[in-house]
């Protein structure tokens, strides 16, 4: 330690890093160690190796004390004593190994039921928000589907060999406190389909206790549909063909709305952030699919496998989902994992005119065919 | 030889651990049957479950890169005020969860007296998410835990007191990749120069053509110097991202005085009312200016004290800026508006204002 706090020293001092990577890991697996070489090891002989071991906490970071202390002991003996809860990532980062204690380090924290993450071409490690573990928003199970996801997708996590990294993330609503959008190639969102939950009793001494004006400002003025308007008797009107299911009047009223019953997951594809082409957000591939069954946990599992099968036989080399489907485009994607176009997917249909239209019929009548067949059930 | 020939240990490949078997008994007791919260006091969250049974959180922020001994206080606090368990958010705070109101008071004087100030919640602005930097990155353009510390000091009153329009999210990266992610505030290293060459070293030690097609703008391309198989940049049409130096340290990027901080703002995840956002340049050129950043730290806290001062409950960074527009978030933050802030890229024109909607 004190000698990394040497180097660090002397990175402020020069504002310059100095070190690099190299080839560190674990028998059987391909990945999740960082190596780190010191480039200064001469005048800091501790910090001349520094590998990080990348863990995967338990879904929702939850840790009872017994757990945290067994991690200390076994870094206090591999390793330099420093920990980071989490990496941005979502890893528990294990900083500070020599190459020879990596094995036995990891040998120790895998017989505590912990194994290695993500790194490099491959499944990295995720998160899922807190969920059904502390929160009244919570619409679907995400410790439970992160873990069903992950868990299948080990193989690629630990033996990397996919064309770039492929991230999943899983957020229990619309209020994405994993950061899932942005953030994963693979973002699945909580939300419901049917009618938003409303106790009109407590909306009325909501009203009461924030004052009418504020109401309107903060919660029917504030919706991104104009879904919402107060009435004379201080009782809120919804139009629930409308809502968005954005979270943000249950944010607010968080005693008197909730989501609704029905309730299940929307899936974004493709989001991450600069490298290479510029930032991507996520774009809307599942619209809703209900979260009630194991069936339904295992479609999850299903789609999930499909998407990364395609993206590991169709993404070029350093290319990541979204870079992919902005290259083939978003119905060829489409089209790759067996899923059906719906205007869910767009902001607004096409502007430009530059298009073929071959085979315009067809499509038509497949529309109108799903449309016939959600209609009979 | 027994001995030897014996078969090494293979990995347990066991993958993501079941939250289930660390978590706190209430929330365990009452998953997925939560009935609503509130936020009795800044730090604290009340959740109340439907059959009547209620957890406090308590919410404490953390140095994120701890040592043994910090870890295992946390942990002594958790055995002795909060019955042994505790979670981590994403932006590494710390919560310890008890179940009666009378344990809140206890437990935030041991926190606060054994210095992890308890804060974050709501319209707070909670801990930044950030990056390793100059203590483990092999790339790093400057340092992520010491500029954190620095803009938190700077930010404690905001941490502990719910005073913003909405909760503000600030992250930190020390490179353009970005890996501190979007924020509400984004601090960034920005390169301003071309990679410096070091060209002896490049043939060993970088695979020459994944290297020229990591470049966004092709401007790398094969060279001979010195009758050695080198890369050379065109420097005109570099944009100094500094993709091509992780796959080829020789081609240097960070620069003690060239490579800047720049300062991005609006950027938002959530769907929650407007749809997610990405963050937008607004301040460059800042000196990397260890151990303090206090140039950076100054505008950070000028586009704070605008947004508390402007914006509407509920409105986040993006929100407001939507509302008040660009002129008038460059006039009350003092902010230059120079030509770089317009988007000149090939998809880049959709930016621009195409209506005559302006803030006069």
């Amino acid at each position: 330690m004190k000698s990394l706090l040497g180097q660090l020293e002397h990175s402020y001092e020069t504002r310059k890093g100095y070190w690099k990577g190299g080839t560190v890991g674990v028998r059987g697996y391909g990945a999740g160690v960082i190596p780190r070489f010191s480039e200064v090891a001469d005048k800091y002989k501790e910090s001349a190796e520094f590998h990080t071991l990348r863990i995967m906490p338990p879904a929702g970071m939850h840790y009872d004390t017994g757990t945290l202390r067994k991690m200390c002991d076994v870094w206090e003996k591999y390793g330099s004593g420093l920990i980071a809860f989490h990496g941005q990532s979502g890893d528990i980062m294990f900083q500070g190994c020599s190459t020879e204690n990596v094995q036995p380090a990891f040998d120790e924290l895998n017989e505590m039921g912990f194994d290695l993450g993500g790194a490099g071409a491959g499944v990295r490690t995720s998160m899922s928000c807190v969920g059904a573990s502390r929160c009244e928003h919570s619409c679907y199970d995400e410790g439970k589907a992160m873990r069903m996801v992950i868990n299948n997708m080990l193989d690629d996590m630990h033996r990397p060999s996919l064309p770039y990294k492929f991230k999943a993330k899983f957020s229990g609503c619309a209020n994405d406190c994993v950061n899932a959008s942005h953030r994963s190639d693979f973002a699945v969102l909580g939300t419901w389909a049917d009618d938003i939950k409303v106790d009109q009793a407590k909306i009325q001494e909501k009203v009461a206790e924030m004052g009418r004006k504020a109401f309107n400002d903060q919660v029917v003025n504030m919706c991104p549909t104009r879904a919402l308007s107060l009435n004379d008797d201080d009782t809120l009107d919804i139009d629930n063909e409308s809502c968005v299911r954005c979270m943000h009047c249950i944010n607010v009223c968080t005693k008197a709305m909730s989501p609704g019953d029905e309730k299940g997951v929307t899936i974004l594809m493709g989001g991450k952030r600069t490298l290479k082409i510029g930032d991507l957000m996520g774009t809307v591939v599942v619209p809703f699919h209900k979260m009630e069954d194991e069936d339904d946990y295992e479609w999850l599992v299903e789609l999930s496998e499909n998407v990364l099968d395609f993206f590991a036989e169709n993404a070029l080399e350093h290319e990541r989902t979204g870079e992919m489907i902005e290259r083939i485009g978003l119905v060829n994607f489409l089209e790759g994992i067996d899923i059906e176009v719906d205007p869910n997917m767009v902001s607004h249909p096409r502007t430009s005119s530059y298009v073929r239209m071959d085979g315009w019929d067809e499509e038509v009548e497949k529309w109108n065919a799903r449309k016939g067949a959600a209609a009979a059930e | 030889m027994s001995e030897a020939q014996e078969a090494p240990r293979m990995p347990d490949e066991c993958g993501v651990p079941d939250g289930m078997a660390f978590m706190h008994p209430a929330l365990k007791k009452n998953y997925g049957n939560w009935d609503y919260h509130d936020r009795p006091q800044v730090g604290v969250l009340h959740h109340v479950a439907k059959d009547g049974s209620e957890v406090w959180t308590v919410k404490a922020g953390t140095q994120r890169q701890m040592d043994v001994y910090t870890i295992r206080k946390l942990c002594d606090i958790a055995d002795e005020l909060a019955g042994g368990h505790v979670r981590f958010t994403t932006r590494s705070n710390i919560e310890y969860m008890v179940e009666s109101a009378a344990e809140v008071e206890p437990l935030i004087a041991r926190l606060e007296s054994e210095g992890f100030p308890v804060g974050g919640t709501g319209n707070s602005v909670s801990m930044i998410s950030h990056t390793q930097g100059w203590l483990h990155c092999d790339i790093p353009g400057t340092d992520a835990s010491g500029v954190v510390k620095s803009l938190m000091d700077a930010m404690y009153h905001e941490f502990k007191h719910e005073e913003m329009p909405n909760r503000v999210k600030i992250t930190t990266s020390c490179c353009q990749i970005n890996c501190g992610g979007q924020g509400d505030i984004a601090i960034n290293i920005q390169h301003t120069k071309p990679p410096i060459i070091n060209h002896d070293l490049v043939s060993n030690m970088c695979e020459r053509p994944a290297v020229v097609a990591r470049c966004p703008v092709a401007a790398i391309r094969p060279a001979l110097v010195n009758g050695k198989a080198t890369l050379e940049v065109d420097e005109k049409k570099c944009i100094c991202c500094g993709a091509c130096f992780p796959p080829c340290p020789p081609m240097q990027i960070n620069d003690p005085v060239n490579s800047k901080i720049a300062i991005w703002v609006g950027g938002k995840h959530s769907s929650t009312r407007s749809k997610p956002s990405f963050h937008k340049l607004v301040a460059a050129g800042i000196p990397n200016n260890a151990p303090r950043w206090p140039e950076a730290t100054e505008i950070v806290l000028k586009i704070l004290a605008a947004y508390k001062e402007g914006g509407k409950p509920w409105e986040r960074m993006n929100e407001w800026i939507d509302r008040i527009g660009w002129p008038r978030f460059f006039e009350v933050t003092g902010l230059p508006f120079t030509k770089f802030h317009i988007e000149d890229w090939r998809g880049g024109r959709s930016t621009l204002n195409a209506s005559s909607h302006v803030h006069l």
